[in-house]
């Protein structure tokens, strides 16, 4: 079993949102980058939940990303997996991101992300790896067990849940309930140092979105208080002010 | 050159999403000057399809196998894409709901054709295509080009209001040859009778000011009269006072209702994430230094114990007024 587990860098989740160059780039300047949790907690502690059942699973980490990527990466791999593959790319457009995993992964018989990332929380990724490799996607998994080369898996639908059985190769994306975080002990962080982190080059695939720039939203008036000993007053503003209610 | 809406349908209904979507996607055809199409896949009522032109849909591509009950995002993307290359679509919209996520990226892939996920607003047409998309989880937005010819949009779940008008839409009614799906579906659980999160005007969330799972009977009785789904932050679902589903916030359920009421929640950075993008926010606790209060619209400085009941009266005083 060949499970091949997508990384992204994101700010840390306390982090302030700025950016620079007439609102074109993220403002990087203090911020810490953490793996984005749902490929940290979800998928990838679930691929090594399925490595330590069966000891001959074998785990790959890919990222798309600049050398900037390779502390987080490294981090990933102090929790876990036996190498990564870091695609020496850039880029926001999901088509250009997920064809450069798309190429890689047709090697593998499972494909983890996580549901979305926290910075740019498209949550398509996993569908277009999917679709490049003419292979199932079982979105928003809640629950994921393998039997045999068959997985079994929960996932969110719309108004609730349902049971998908399929033949791997298959892409999923995780979030709660998949797995449960772990913190990398220290031994997993001496090992990382030695694992194999490759730095492949991008295949040639054209972008199809671009940012133009980025906005903040826009700030808040105040906070209108009401005394607590008159609610009416409350309820009299959601009606007729703010016409909520 | 037009606009293609995918119309997501469950049990034969239409989902509200959906009727976003149509709305969303009628608005984007009279500023590019075309006509707005529609593909519903599965049985419904063939009524019911021609009654969506009153959201402002002309013309109804209707694939009637009944396959397609169940949704299948491989099988699905294929149809909504071969319509779109059959019909010349320009522009394909898409509700950013769970079947949207799992079904939008694979269209993009199939068209090749740039995909802004979670769309919060009509294309600026006046220099290229952009789309504004909220990104760092609701705490910034990003305008986004769509370069390539054909454009695909995810819209955000309430963030276009659903307009109607009088008007039947054509009905085209197809019966498609389709492929056995490879995915197999062995259960499915719909929860029944709530209101469910993502689709909610009002929210009544909760938080660890409440001090325990048995008190939540004040905040469900605001609920209920309010209609109103119930949500909560992070600390309560981990503590599994409430199911992890209602969770709001940066690594949970991503909300934008009209009316958010945040009780005993102090408002972490995190939490303020999944639920900024509401259009008011009223806050009751205790501690007036929360941060809560400098996000917030509204606010009561006071016990939930007391306030939360009172609400309710007043509430249910206005509307049997």
């Amino acid at each position: 079993m060949k499970i091949l587990v997508c990384i992204s860098k994101t700010p840390d989740t306390t982090s302030k949102i700025a950016f620079k160059d007439g609102n074109t780039k993220f403002e990087e300047a203090g911020v810490q980058w953490i793996i984005n949790p749902y490929d940290e907690w979800y998928s990838l502690v679930r691929a090594i939940e399925l490595k330590e059942k069966d000891a001959a699973t074998v785990i790959h980490l890919i990222t798309v990303g600049g050398a900037d990527c390779d502390p987080v990466i490294r981090k990933a791999l102090a929790l876990g997996g036996d190498e990564a593959i870091r695609v020496n790319a850039d880029s926001s457009d999901s088509f250009y991101i997920a064809s450069q995993i798309a190429a890689i992964a047709k090697e593998y018989d499972l494909v983890f992300t996580g549901k979305e990332t926290i910075d740019y929380n498209g949550s398509s990724i996993g569908a277009i790896v999917a679709e490049l490799m003419d292979a199932p996607y079982i979105s928003l998994a809640t629950k994921f067990e393998l039997n045999g080369t068959t997985a079994v898996v929960n996932r969110e639908i719309e108004g609730g849940e349902e049971v998908n059985e399929v033949a791997l190769p298959a892409v999923v994306s995780c979030q709660k309930g998949v797995a449960e975080q772990r913190i990398p002990n220290m031994r997993g962080i001496m090992a990382a140092r030695t694992k194999p982190l490759k730095v492949v080059e991008p295949v040639t695939v054209e972008t199809l979105t671009s940012i133009v720039n980025f906005e903040l939203p826009p700030a808040k008036a105040g906070v209108k208080l009401v005394p607590a000993d008159n609610v009416a007053e409350l309820v009299r503003l959601l009606h007729e002010e703010a016409k909520a209610i | 050159m037009s606009v293609l809406i995918f119309i997501d349908q469950s049990e034969g209904q239409i989902k509200k999403s959906s009727l976003e979507a149509i709305t969303y996607g009628a608005a984007v055809a009279k500023q590019l000057n075309t006509t707005a199409e529609g593909i519903v896949l599965g049985t419904v009522a063939d009524d019911n399809v021609a009654a969506l032109g009153k959201y402002g849909v002309q013309k109804i591509h209707h694939i009637t196998n009944e396959v397609l009950n169940h949704v299948d995002a491989q099988l699905y993307a294929k149809l909504i894409a071969d319509t779109a290359t059959a019909n010349g679509a320009g522009v394909v919209i898409i509700s950013h709901n769970q079947t949207g996520k799992a079904i939008a990226g694979r269209v993009s892939a199939r068209l090749k054709a740039g995909l802004v996920a979670g769309a919060i607003a009509l294309p600026d047409t006046t220099n290229g295509f952009v789309v504004k998309k909220s990104v760092f989880s609701g705490k910034a937005f990003a305008n986004v080009n769509i370069t390539s010819a054909i454009k695909i949009i995810s819209l955000n779940p309430n963030s276009f209001h659903v307009t109607q008008a009088e008007g039947t839409a054509e009905v085209i009614t197809v019966t498609a040859s389709i492929a056995e799906p490879k995915v197999k579906v062995t259960a499915v659980n719909k929860v029944s009778g709530e209101v469910p999160l993502t689709e909610a005007e009002i929210v009544v969330s909760g938080g660890r000011g409440l001090k325990g799972p048995e008190h939540w009977g004040i905040l469900e009785d605001l609920a209920k009269t309010l209609h109103a789904a119930t949500a909560c932050s992070r600390p309560v679902a981990d503590a599994h006072w409430r199911p992890h589903h209602e969770h709001v916030g940066q690594t949970g359920v991503q909300i934008a209702p009209n009316l958010y009421i945040a009780i005993g929640i102090s408002g972490a950075i995190q939490h303020l994430a999944g639920v900024n993008r509401s259009k008011v926010m009223v806050v009751i606790n205790k501690d007036p230094e929360a941060p809560f209060f400098k996000a917030a619209d509204y606010g009561i400085v006071g016990d939930a114990f007391e306030v939360v009941p009172k609400l309710t009266e007043e509430i249910k005083k206005l509307k049997s007024a």
